[in-house]
């Protein structure tokens, strides 16, 4: 199965690089409303959300097309855009629920995260590891050790608080 | 291209707004930057204006780099006259702003005049308005930024702003973005308010075109990957600048009680492992907090545990206010600590120049030069948290005799004080000392009396110093560009061989400077990161400007000497000791006092550090008296300066 983009927000330092080189990399302009992936800030509380495409199964954007010009790519494990087809009526920015397709102003035209066939920038370049491209069935993993360590710890503390009782 | 940014000339008094191109020429003397901004300060200030008077100008500009792929471009350097000393004020500080105004087609503002009422600027996608900020006005750094997005209805706009100390022309207050970001030292955020500018916003959303998009990413991989290796960059990227207090407290290089000791005693609780422990992290296990596009991420996110802030959320604390919240005054305390900078963020002062202020008045008050009726009621002794947090929102509002004479500035109150208490004033160029003890260290100490904007540890610090390293390694990193056979000591006690070390940091960081990268991005606290090769190709990947690692070196030569050519027309005096390049008498006559064997008792010897400024001014090209030698004004193509040519 192909991978995907888990994003850990929990690790985001908030610097951006991943628009950056996101918009590089697919323009060859620097521009953050040409990335597609955007990170979306609490300044004054430290909360920093990158918000991408989730490449979902049963994609309202794909569902939504009134062309067809959307569809899955299970090879790479994204839905894409055919911009033959696309006739730019924004319908798919309209219904997607995490505002990951976009609408670009310059070119006049949608884009969304595609994952950089397989190589996600973004990934490479987020030293802190807020965003990371790997196998679907370990998504859960870390969350589940992290649960497993909070239940342990919580074992450990209430045999504790028995002793002293 | 980023080369297509342009510079805008806005008049506050007539309204007036002058949009410019910056030629190529200009570009490859100076880059951008603080160097180019130096430029324009010498070119468009007349001699001698008072720093408060509307002739004075504000500039805040990018790096050339600003808005390009590479590392931690998001500085931004605000210059002006500084009424704090007089002189040249230069501050530098990262955050978002700069980039958004690159977006909006502008590396350069230059704000003259002085408005009517309280205004904002907001430069947006290659246009600037002026516009009303009165009900903006009054409100702290934070909430101001608020404040503009909602006025604008944009959430994106980035600004770089003034809290209450600048409204109030307290003579040390910085300009602000963000919750933390600061160019501060020498008051800019004073000359803002002084000119009713209440704010620069930026918003824009057009393309800066990279001129070899494919090879630009590849290097800044490279570049990351440099950076991100270095131990020092991944200490600092989780516990922030005070990684560096616990070592050298323990060594006893920590101004403690104004100049009395040179270690704080019982400071563990301002350790940053126990401030994470008793802080709550704002989010998860990583809760560091970074500027535009870097790597390092060095401040931390914090909420306040307790006291009258409780809750509080704020970034920090850095190495600087815990020297000047804690070292300096003896109030080694972490919510003293997490308040003090709390506050200061919020009113928007210079948390080094502050806390160094209330220090130095304690130890009047100590001495009995500082008369009890002039106190206001507050108890200032060292060691008392509370008057520590009281005087910062007494000088901040100006409020009492004691709170409006220390806003003024360490040399303005030392004349309105009276008796000795100027020999007490750990400054240069009327500029306080950061808190670090530098009587063991004369590389360190040359520094401080010789940095361009007075006494500093951010133009030309040699802080590798400090780690001993072998000579052949010093050699490989100071003979790059130019080669350089002179005299080298590992040593940090020694004197020979230092002056060209501080030589070299000053063109060192001048060139980050113009380039818009961060200094923890150079040698500044790690022996193995980027250099003036690496740059080189980072600019010409970027921007398509082809300059040498030489060039770049003559760059920062030359826009040093701007900067020093405009300290001499303001009146820089060698050996004086309000404007010159000489430290405070107690360097040379009090002996350290604690601290390790290769510390306790040292002074500075006079006499040779008195010969190492000559030999500084021999390799920057001026004479014995400090002024600037026609050859080198030749050599730098500086002798039509200033040329009016912007």
């Amino acid at each position: 199965m192909a991978k995907v983009l888990y994003i850990d927000y929990q690790r985001c330092t908030g610097c951006r690089t991943c628009e950056q080189v996101c918009a590089v990399k697919h323009d060859g302009v620097l521009n953050p409303i040409r990335s597609r992936i955007k990170i979306m800030k609490w300044e004054a509380e430290g909360l920093y959300v990158p918000i991408s495409c989730q490449q979902c199964q049963d994609a309202p954007c794909m569902n939504v097309c009134p062309v067809k010009a959307i569809s899955r790519n299970e090879e790479l494990g994204r839905v894409e855009v055919n911009y033959d087809v696309c006739i730019g009526c924004r319908s798919c920015v309209v219904v997607c629920p995490f505002g990951a397709m976009s609408f670009n102003p310059i070119d006049r035209q949608v884009f969304k995260c595609d994952l950089c066939d397989g190589d996600p920038q973004c990934v490479r370049f987020c030293d802190v590891g807020a965003i990371q491209y790997i196998n679907a069935e370990e998504v859960a993993l870390d969350k589940k050790r992290h649960a497993a360590e909070r239940l342990s710890m919580a074992g450990k503390d209430s045999v504790a608080l028995l002793a002293q009782m | 291209m980023p080369l297509d940014r342009k510079l805008a000339i806005v008049d506050l008094t007539s309204g007036d707004i002058e949009i410019k191109a910056i030629p190529l020429g200009i570009r490859k003397k100076f880059l951008g930057g603080r160097g180019l901004n130096a430029y324009l300060l010498l070119n468009y200030t007349p001699d001698d204006v008072d720093p408060y008077d509307p002739d004075n100008v504000v500039l805040l500009a990018g790096g050339i780099l600003c808005g390009t792929l590479a590392s931690a471009t998001g500085r931004c350097d605000v210059m002006t006259k500084s009424p704090l000393t007089g002189l040249l004020s230069s501050g530098n500080m990262g955050g978002f702003f700069t980039p958004e105004l690159a977006h909006a087609g502008f590396h350069h503002i230059l704000v003259k005049g002085k408005a009517e009422y309280p205004v904002y600027i907001f430069c947006h996608n290659g246009e600037v308005d002026i516009r009303d900020a009165r009900d903006i006005w009054g409100l702290p750094v934070s909430d101001t930024q608020w404040a503009i997005r909602q006025d604008l209805g944009d959430e994106e706009v980035k600004s770089a702003v003034i809290g209450p100390a600048g409204e109030n022309q307290v003579a040390y207050a910085n300009v602000m973005t963000g919750i933390k970001n600061s160019a501060g030292r020498c008051g800019a955020g004073a000359v803002m308010g002084s000119k009713n500018l209440k704010a620069v916003a930026a918003r824009g959303t057009m393309d800066i075109k990279i001129a070899y998009p494919e090879e630009a990413l590849e290097f800044n991989k490279r570049f990351i990957d440099q950076i991100t290796s270095a131990k020092v960059n991944q200490t600092m990227g989780t516990l922030g600048t005070p990684f560096i207090w616990g070592a050298t407290n323990s060594w006893g290089g920590i101004r403690t009680r104004n100049f009395q000791y040179n270690q704080t005693e019982y400071a563990d609780d301002i350790e940053p492992e126990h401030l994470d422990e008793i802080a709550e992290e704002t989010c998860g296990e990583y809760h560091m907090t970074a500027c535009y596009g870097c790597q390092v991420h060095c401040r931390a996110k914090y909420r306040i545990p307790d006291g009258p802030y409780k809750e509080v959320y704020d970034e920090g604390p850095e190495y600087t206010s815990q020297g000047a919240f804690c070292g300096e005054t003896d109030t080694p305390n972490a919510i003293t600590l997490l308040t003090a900078n709390h506050l200061v963020d919020k009113y928007g002062v210079d948390n080094l120049e502050i806390g160094s202020i209330i220090s130095w008045a304690m130890e009047l008050n100590e001495l009995g030069i500082l008369p009890a009726d002039k106190l206001d009621g507050v108890d200032l002794r060292f060691g008392n948290d509370e008057a520590v947090i009281e005087m910062i929102d007494r000088i901040c509002f100006r409020q009492g005799w004691l709170g409006d004479t220390l806003a003024k500035g360490g040399i303005q109150a030392s004349d309105i004080i009276g008796k000795n208490s100027f020999d007490y004033l750990i400054q240069v160029k009327g500029m306080s000392n950061l808190h670090s003890d530098e009587r063991a260290t004369p590389a360190l100490a040359l520094n401080c009396a010789l940095a361009s904007r007075g006494s500093d540890h951010l133009r030309s610090r040699p802080a590798i110093d400090l780690y001993h390293l072998p000579e052949p390694v010093l050699r490989k990193i100071y003979s790059s560009p130019i080669p350089y056979d002179g005299p080298l000591s590992s040593e940090h006690t020694e004197y020979i061989g230092k002056p060209y070390q501080v030589f070299w940091h000053e063109n060192c960081y001048m060139a980050v400077d113009c380039l818009g990268i961060c200094k923890y991005h150079t040698t500044f606290l790690g022996a193995t990161l980027p250099n003036f090769e690496d740059w080189s190709k980072v600019l010409y990947y970027n921007t398509g400007l082809d300059m040498t690692p030489e060039e770049i070196w003559d760059v920062a030569r030359r826009a040093n000497m701007v900067e020093r050519m405009y300290q001499l027309r303001e009146g820089l005096k060698r050996d004086d000791l309000r404007k010159g390049d000489m430290l405070n008498h107690r360097y040379f006559d009090e002996p350290t006092r604690r601290g390790a064997p290769d510390v306790v008792g040292r002074v500075i010897d006079k006499e040779k550090f008195v010969k190492m400024i000559d030999e500084f001014y021999e390799y920057k090209g001026l004479d014995k008296e400090g002024n600037v030698k026609p050859e080198t004004l030749k050599e730098l193509d500086l002798e039509k300066e200033p040329s009016h040519l912007l």
